[in-house]
């Protein structure tokens, strides 16, 4: 028996409720709920989630510059009210409905909370192309001499400070991503920004080497 | 305690449990030492007994008839009946034999060989008697069943049960199997570190970042909470599920066995020769807490010998063992991009640390003196006990957990494919896209994996399925969608579907190591004495539930609605509700499901109204604009 191949390297989001339109008919109380409801208006059960964008799943503009302090409170006000624990003792649809409506709020606090996924997450909803995860395609090459050269740098130093001053340079490049991504998003200018999300996925992943390198030359200290 | 009438929001509080009720307990369920404790409104009590003490050891003595003993009693016997004594058998859970052949030396369990048409998971003999670790561990959880029972003088049916954060899906399952066989409905397995957090933060009011460490018999965690307003948010979890106090007392035992062997010559050490050499290093362990130096026998074919240790001697045994439980904190930190001086506290968990030497070395880690305010013996089944009521009546906290490893599957050349990463807030699902590798290939194996190595064979292999009825198809021209949906209680369920022709299969993971499905069931079966009671009394709650969410919705459309009701229709549902409530009131679970559907039956024309209207209404809205039916409100005027 032949293994898994991988085929795409994309991971999905699950499918959510696709009868899910203008109005749909409540599972308890089989009135009209509106379409993106979390809860029935009328006999207050809880409702499978709908399609609705991470951003208003968790009450946000739907802008690259969010506030971290405001998507912590939209995150913890939806699970508040949608974990399952709110409903270890109800009946199984609705234990099932939460446990989907909870999944739904992790993966949208998980993609915003990054500033590469959030900016992948923008791309992908204004209708620009991403570069999936995980496929080594740089076009760019400027960018590749860029992270062969810090590779080799990192290589080369011995020291926990030697990293240590690598890694700092990484971190203000990856701030600077950050500040332009901003003005990528407020001038819809999606070619650049998928430009500088993919360095910043080269810039991350140099960071963790800078990590994992600074951590076993402390050890041998 | 005063009672507050509370308003809720649609939707938030739980449906009203009847006095009547079975009582939800909160179970520290531990490697040496088990604690109950029950919710008091707010705050929660140990269970203790007559003598005022709450820790249960967790040891088990049989008799020939196959009764169990569990507790200090059975403890006692460990010392002049060995053979009919079983103790650490959480060490065991959701493990098969080749993990335990990792462990040196004589093993202090006789596992028996694994016979045809079983599952994977180990058994052991105990006093003539063929046990799995599930069995072993549901006789310890009937004991705190009862010992909750008789203090409350209430049945308990229903109990959140903690588990060590590191624990895999094949011991969280086996533990929840364990509170099926003791006759208990899990709520939620939480996980300890947690479930201690959750006790600091309402007890001592803790907020800020938090690391709680907890060293047990067996097992150790470290995760990194957020605790703010009461919400205790996980952001990273490691540990060892394999590292505990168990290990300081192998460390020592070697080195008296080592001494003696000096001293005698080699012997053969039977199983119960360890198990009491342990004893006798445990002791050890334990007074050299607070003692300078000390001196212990071990006794086997007849010979004794006595052995000193001083506490530097002990720290010296031990020091590679706190040393690595370090290593793993400051991973875990590392993980999270946590400094350790960024840490307001850490709490310390476990009996184990008890132990000077990981007090200095956790707080010198941390740069701050360690806090150990709530008994490091109780915290988790105060944590679990406080859950079990937010849970049942309701609260204001909010648990959110992580998984503590990577989830994945393996890939061509025996590589892992990781679907869900460690640290993942849960619950979650993912969904990833594989195809065949051959032309013509029509079934393809599923290998579900946990752990963090990039190769099949360094990981947890947790169950095995295979996907039949692929159409054959070139290579790669299949496109199979493999699901992993982790609940809240950490359990995996993987699903596998071909996109193009809609074959599915699903297996909630009944993992490799754990008991089948067949095997559950006979042994549910064989326990029961008072389980038909328990099972349908349990079948009478579920019931109750949903025929009260039908009641409610009724009643609820009834309010909204009402206009849309035909002459006589109201009488004619009213009378339907009433027969429902005389229903719910009595004990028949059939007469319940058949007033369900009579009340679904006469008011299926009045849903059917309601959702006519709704539509129209809904499409009036929708003449505004076409194509925008996401809109939001202030765009549609």
């Amino acid at each position: 028996m032949q293994t898994a191949a991988l085929d795409m390297r994309r991971t999905h989001e699950l499918d959510v409720n696709p009868a899910s339109g203008l109005v749909a008919s409540c599972w308890s109380c089989r009135g009209p709920v509106a379409g993106d409801s979390i809860f029935c208006d009328t006999c207050g059960a809880v409702q499978p989630p709908a399609g609705a964008d991470h951003f208003a799943r968790l009450g946000l503009t739907r802008t690259f510059d969010i506030d971290a302090s405001r998507l912590d409170q939209g995150y913890f006000d939806a699970q508040r009210r949608l974990h399952p624990d709110r409903f270890a003792t109800r009946t199984p649809r609705e234990r099932a409905f939460s446990q989907l409506q909870a999944v739904s709020l992790n993966e949208a606090y998980e993609t915003l909370k990054d500033p590469i996924r959030r900016a992948e997450y923008l791309i992908t909803l204004n209708g620009g192309e991403v570069v999936p995860e995980g496929c080594s395609l740089v076009n760019e090459q400027g960018l590749l001499v860029e992270v062969m050269e810090r590779r080799e740098e990192l290589a080369e130093a011995e020291t926990v400070a030697a990293v240590e001053a690598l890694e700092v340079d990484a971190t203000a490049d990856f701030g600077r991503c950050v500040e332009a991504l901003s003005i990528a998003f407020a001038s819809d200018d999606l070619a650049n920004a998928a430009r500088l999300t993919t360095r910043m996925r080269y810039l991350s992943k140099f960071m963790q080497e800078c990590r994992s390198r600074r951590a076993r030359l402390g050890q041998h200290v | 305690m005063a009672q507050l009438i509370q308003i809720r929001e649609p939707g938030e509080a739980p449906l009203a449990e009847s006095d009547d009720a079975p009582v939800a307990v909160g179970i520290d369920l531990g490697t040496t030492n088990s604690v109950v404790a029950v919710g008091t409104g707010g705050g929660a009590d140990v269970i203790r007994d007559e003598n005022g003490e709450a820790l249960v050891p967790s040891v088990v003595a049989y008799a020939a008839d196959g009764s169990a003993v569990v507790g200090e009693l059975a403890r006692r016997l460990m010392l002049d009946r060995p053979e009919v004594v079983v103790g650490s058998i959480k060490r065991l859970m959701g493990r098969g034999i080749a993990d335990l052949k990792a462990l040196a030396g004589v093993l202090p369990y006789d596992v028996e060989p694994q016979a045809a048409g079983e599952s994977g998971m180990v058994r052991i003999n105990v006093a003539g008697q063929r046990l799995t670790p599930v069995e072993v561990s549901a006789e310890i959880l009937k004991a705190l069943r009862d010992r909750a029972e008789a203090h409350l003088g209430r049945t308990v049916g229903r109990a959140v049960v903690t588990v060590p954060a590191y624990f895999d899906d094949a011991a969280r399952a086996a533990t929840k199997d364990a509170a099926r066989l003791a006759g208990l409905e899990v709520l939620r397995l939480v996980n300890e570190p947690t479930a201690a957090a959750l006790a600091y933060g309402l007890d001592q009011g803790a907020e800020g970042l938090y690391a709680i460490y907890d060293l047990g018999g067996g097992t150790f965690d470290i995760s990194l909470l957020r605790m703010e307003k009461g919400v205790f948010q996980v952001l990273a979890t490691g540990g060892d599920a394999a590292l505990g106090g168990d290990d300081f007392d192998h460390a020592v035992a070697e080195a008296f066995v080592a001494e003696r062997t000096q001293r005698l010559g080699a012997e053969v050490l039977t199983s119960a020769d360890v198990k009491m050499a342990l004893m006798s290093a445990r002791l050890a362990k334990e007074c050299l807490s607070t003692q300078e130096t000390g001196s212990w026998v071990i006794e086997a074919g007849g010979r004794q010998t006595a052995h000193t240790l001083s506490r530097d001697a002990l720290e010296g045994l031990i020091e590679p063992l706190v040393a690595r439980t370090v290593g793993i904190c400051r991973d875990v930190l590392a993980d999270a991009e946590i400094a350790p001086e960024q840490v307001n506290g850490v709490v310390l968990v476990g009996g184990s640390t008890r132990v000077p030497l990981v007090r200095r070395q956790v707080g010198a880690f941390f740069g701050s003196e360690p806090l150990a305010h709530i008994d490091p013996d109780e915290v988790v089944a105060v944590g679990a006990a406080l859950q079990a009521e937010a849970l049942t009546v309701g609260s204001e906290t909010l648990l959110l957990d992580v998984t503590p490893l990577s989830l994945g599957i393996e890939t061509m050349g025996g590589l892992v494919e990781k679907i869900i990463p460690r640290n993942t807030p849960i619950p979650v699902a993912k969904a990833q896209e594989f195809t065949t590798y051959q032309d013509g290939q029509t079934a393809m194996a599923i290998h579900v994996l946990q752990g963090e190595r990039e190769m099949a064979e360094q990981c947890r292999s947790l169950a095995r399925f295979e996907l039949h009825g692929i159409p054959s198809m070139t290579a790669g021209a299949a496109r199979i969608r493999v699901t992993f949906a982790v609940d809240a209680d950490g359990l995996l369920t993987v699903s596998a579907a071909e996109q193009t022709t809609g074959i599915e299969q699903e297996v909630a993971v009944k993992p490799s190591y754990g008991l089948s499905e067949d095997e559950m069931a006979t042994m549910l079966y064989e326990s029961m004495a008072h389980a038909g009671e328990d099972m349908v009394r349990r079948l009478l709650a579920e019931a109750r539930v949903e025929a009260s969410r039908v009641r409610l919705a009724v009643g609820a459309a009834l309010n909204a609605d009402g206009d849309l009701l035909v002459e006589g229709e109201r009488e004619v549902i009213e009378g339907a509700m009433a027969a429902l409530d005389a229903a719910i009131a009595g004990e028949d679970r059939e007469a319940i499901g058949a007033r369900v559907e009579d009340l679904e039956k006469v008011t299926r024309a009045f849903a059917e109204r309601r959702m006519d209207r709704g539509i129209r209404a809904a499409l009036r809205g929708r003449g505004v604009d076409e194509l925008a039916p996401a809109a939001p409100p202030e765009d549609e005027g």
